[in-house]
């Protein structure tokens, strides 16, 4: 199946589907993971193939869901948790926060919590209220917890199963506005991954200026490379991949050699992935900095209803103007 | 519901909200006047045995764990009634180590032992306990060493123990949250096929430990869901000590928690929990019952907090001293020794030889409690990943780079 061209969403698929035929203890939990195979389908067929005992439907309750993961994970057993939408895991986040991550420190390293917490995240989908956050700093917050976020399909593929194999819990942060976009990536799925779980990918190569991005806003940054290369800028786009821990020397290796960066995220940018970006950017490259860090992100308001939702998210135009910004100074 | 039963349920609210008035001039108040104690003379209550220890009639309520009770030996008993007095002794001795300030907090488990030790006594080795913060009588009876419970109070660790080793989780603070992590680690039994197989040694259940405030928590009412939709090998022991720090009973439930769990789908049992028979003799027949794959069961120990909630609380603020007068004639270890005698279970230097065990086990955790070494500085970057993690790795090293600087500094001097 070598040199396979799959949407985000079915990389995610065939990534769950490897790493269950590959680890019997592996199992799928979410609200409507099973016969519908989740509102987004990235579990369909799942549980038609390994069983309802592996892929398994469980009451409407998000606490309950990661909760009794931690259950499971105590038993042995590698639980993989669907959250619907993004602004559904609050109930959940009593659990992730004082027992998902803390229960290998406070167990003195006896017990370990190989947990993976998908969450679909951000906007651009014209959906109601709760469906659209980009909620990722919460976690990133979170001592113990590890934060990724795919913005591809080959990513998506590997990264998931990366997840999964991992023995610290991770939260998976997955850009549902990319899910069923037409896959731009090959997945070999004979192969292996280029790219360890926690590394950053340079994007795309160059001199100028850096955008640090990560998930629904890779592609977005790419588009705004493709545009400034036509205005003679020279962009360097580098997808974080993970948000925590940060690949900082890649990110640091790259600013130093163009001396700006802009941050993109959908998050709103007030105590943000960005603001802990640009505070260890100016640590560490203070000497190559042509121009102060600067953020392009959602306005700190409540997620707008989704007709503001074009104005609301950083888009080209916004990057590219923030971009504008850095080569004024 | 039948019209009797909304009237029992009105009855039962009128009682509560007779609410207790403490007052100086009060002598003893008889239970029914107390607040919250609206089960005292229920006859859906599970007992054995009365406040001397006397064997009380087996009646409709008790009959189904009857046999239990009358199966126990004397050796059964002695074990039970040792376990009575040591737990009782090593929480006094963590009462008093931390007004000692040997340790910064203490939550006592005094009045409780009854309800713990015949739950833990009722748990084989292959069984799964999981606490909340008050379970030393559980913990000893799965084996944790006394002196590890001490750890996370003196503040040298979250969790001293590995729970693996006896079965038995790390206490869990925030309450209600281990509920959920027993359903989880039933419905991992039951997916394992260790539930209903018919032998002993490897059928397994899991037993999830709160009190009477636990049981308004969402992940206590999740995990009752949970539990029931996947027929989860779990026994739900709700400890009702009738006190949530200052909240009573009637700020917490309308209805007690024994009668709610039918409406989530499986039985609820409510057990003296005073009466060491009767709670080992109900927690033995749910754990049974888990086992076999007949599904979860809630039972509710119907006891009392004699002390404080922790060390740092005051209870005279909210309580009076002639409701704790009227529990101490409730007392589970008198009870124990009274059935003891009349059964002849045991001869005075059985309980002679007790008691100078528990000034012994006092001793040892004692001196243990105040050796324990305060953990070297750099271990508290240890274990926060099972892999190198970037971020804790560069402040490890920060934090040894600064405490070498006064080193050198010192030196310099």
């Amino acid at each position: 199946m070598s040199g396979t061209r799959l949407s985000l969403a079915k990389g995610l698929n065939a990534g769950l589907r490897k790493a269950m035929d590959k680890d019997p203890k592996v199992v799928l939990m979410g609200e409507d993971v099973g016969k519908l195979g989740g509102v987004f389908r990235i579990t369909e067929g799942l549980q038609k193939d390994f069983g309802d005992h592996r892929v398994i439907d469980t009451p409407l309750a998000e606490s309950g869901i990661v909760g009794t993961a931690v259950g499971l994970a105590l038993r042995g057993y590698r639980p993989v948790v669907e959250i619907q939408f993004d602004g559904f895991v609050y109930p959940a986040f009593d659990q992730i926060v004082s027992q998902v991550a803390k229960m290998h420190a406070r167990s003195l390293g006896h017990l370990k919590m190989p947990m993976v917490i998908r969450i679909p995240c951000g906007g651009g989908i014209g959906a109601v209220e709760h469906h659209s956050e980009s909620n990722e700093a919460y976690f990133a917050h979170t001592a113990g917890l590890r934060v990724v976020s795919c913005s591809n399909a080959a990513d998506a593929y590997w990264m998931i199963q990366q997840a999964i194999e991992t023995d610290d819990p991770v939260v998976f942060f997955e850009p549902k506005r990319r899910y069923h976009e037409r896959g731009e990536t090959e997945i070999d799925e004979g192969g292996s991954p280029d790219l360890g779980l926690y590394d950053a990918r340079v994007a795309k190569e160059g001199s100028d200026l850096t955008l640090l991005c990560y998930g629904p806003m890779v592609k977005t940054c790419l588009q705004a490379a493709a545009a400034a290369q036509e205005e003679g800028r020279n962009l360097e786009v580098i997808d974080l991949r993970s948000l925590s821990p940060l690949d900082l020397p890649t990110i640091t290796s790259s600013v130093k050699k163009t001396g700006r960066a802009v941050i993109v995220h959908e998050a709103q940018t007030f105590v943000s992935l960005g603001a802990e970006i640009a505070a260890r950017v100016q640590e560490e490259c203070f000497y190559h900095l042509e121009a102060p860090v600067l953020r392009v992100g959602g306005y700190n308001i409540p997620y707008p209803p989704s007709r503001f939702e074009e104005e609301y998210l950083p888009t080209l135009d916004r990057v590219l103007d923030a971009v504008d910004r850095s080569f004024a100074h | 519901m039948s019209d009797s039963d909304v009237a029992g349920h009105a009855g039962t609210r009128g009682r509560m909200a007779g609410a207790f008035e403490p007052s100086p001039e009060m002598g003893p108040t008889p239970p029914s006047q107390i607040s919250g104690h609206f089960s005292d003379d229920n006859p859906e209550m599970v007992q054995f045995v009365d406040a001397d220890g006397n064997r009380l009639a087996t009646n409709e309520t008790n009959a189904p764990y009857a046999q239990i009770v009358e199966d126990m030996t004397s050796e059964d008993a002695r074990t039970i009634y040792r376990d009575l007095v040591l737990v009782r002794r090593i929480d006094a001795e963590g009462f008093a180590l931390q007004r000692q300030g040997e340790l910064g907090l203490w939550p006592s488990l005094f009045g409780q032992e009854a309800a713990q030790v015949g739950a833990g006594r009722a748990l084989r080795a292959q069984d799964y306990a999981f606490p909340g913060y008050r379970e030393h009588g559980v913990a000893w009876c799965r084996g944790v060493d006394p002196v590890s419970l001490f750890g996370m109070f003196r503040g040298v660790n979250h969790g001293g123990w590995d729970s693996n080793e006896n079965n038995f989780h790390l206490y869990t603070i925030v309450i209600g949250n281990q509920m959920l992590h027993a359903v989880g680690y039933g419905m991992g039994i039951a997916a394992d096929g260790d539930m209903g197989t018919g032998d002993p040694e490897r059928d397994a259940a899991v037993m999830a430990f709160t009190g009477d405030g636990g049981t308004s928590q969402g992940d206590f009412n999740e995990a009752l869901v949970f539990a029931a939709v996947t027929n989860a090998p779990v026994v739900f022991f709700v400890q009702n000590n009738q006190w949530a720090i200052s909240e009573p009973n009637d700020k917490q439930f309308i209805i007690p928690p024994y009668q709610r769990a039918r409406g989530f789908g499986f039985p609820g049992v409510l057990v003296d929990g005073n009466d060491p028979l009767a709670s080992y003799a109900v927690a033995k027949d749910a754990l049974d019952k888990a086992r076999s794959g007949q599904g979860p069961t809630l039972i509710e120990a119907y006891t009392y907090r004699m002390g404080a909630h922790t060390t740092s609380d005051d209870p005279t603020k909210y309580r009076s001293d002639a409701e704790v007068e009227i529990w101490k004639h409730k007392d589970p270890i008198k009870r124990m020794r009274g059935f003891m005698q009349e059964r002849g279970h045991a001869d005075p230097e059985f309980f002679a030889a007790v008691d100078a065990e528990a000034d012994e086990v006092a001793a040892r955790i004692r001196k243990a409690c105040q050796e324990m070494p305060d953990p070297e500085l750099p271990t508290m970057f240890d274990n926060q990943y099972t892999e190198p993690h970037p971020l804790v790795e560069a402040e490890r090293e920060e934090f040894l780079a600064y405490h070498a600087g006064f080193a050198e500094e010192g030196g310099q001097a």
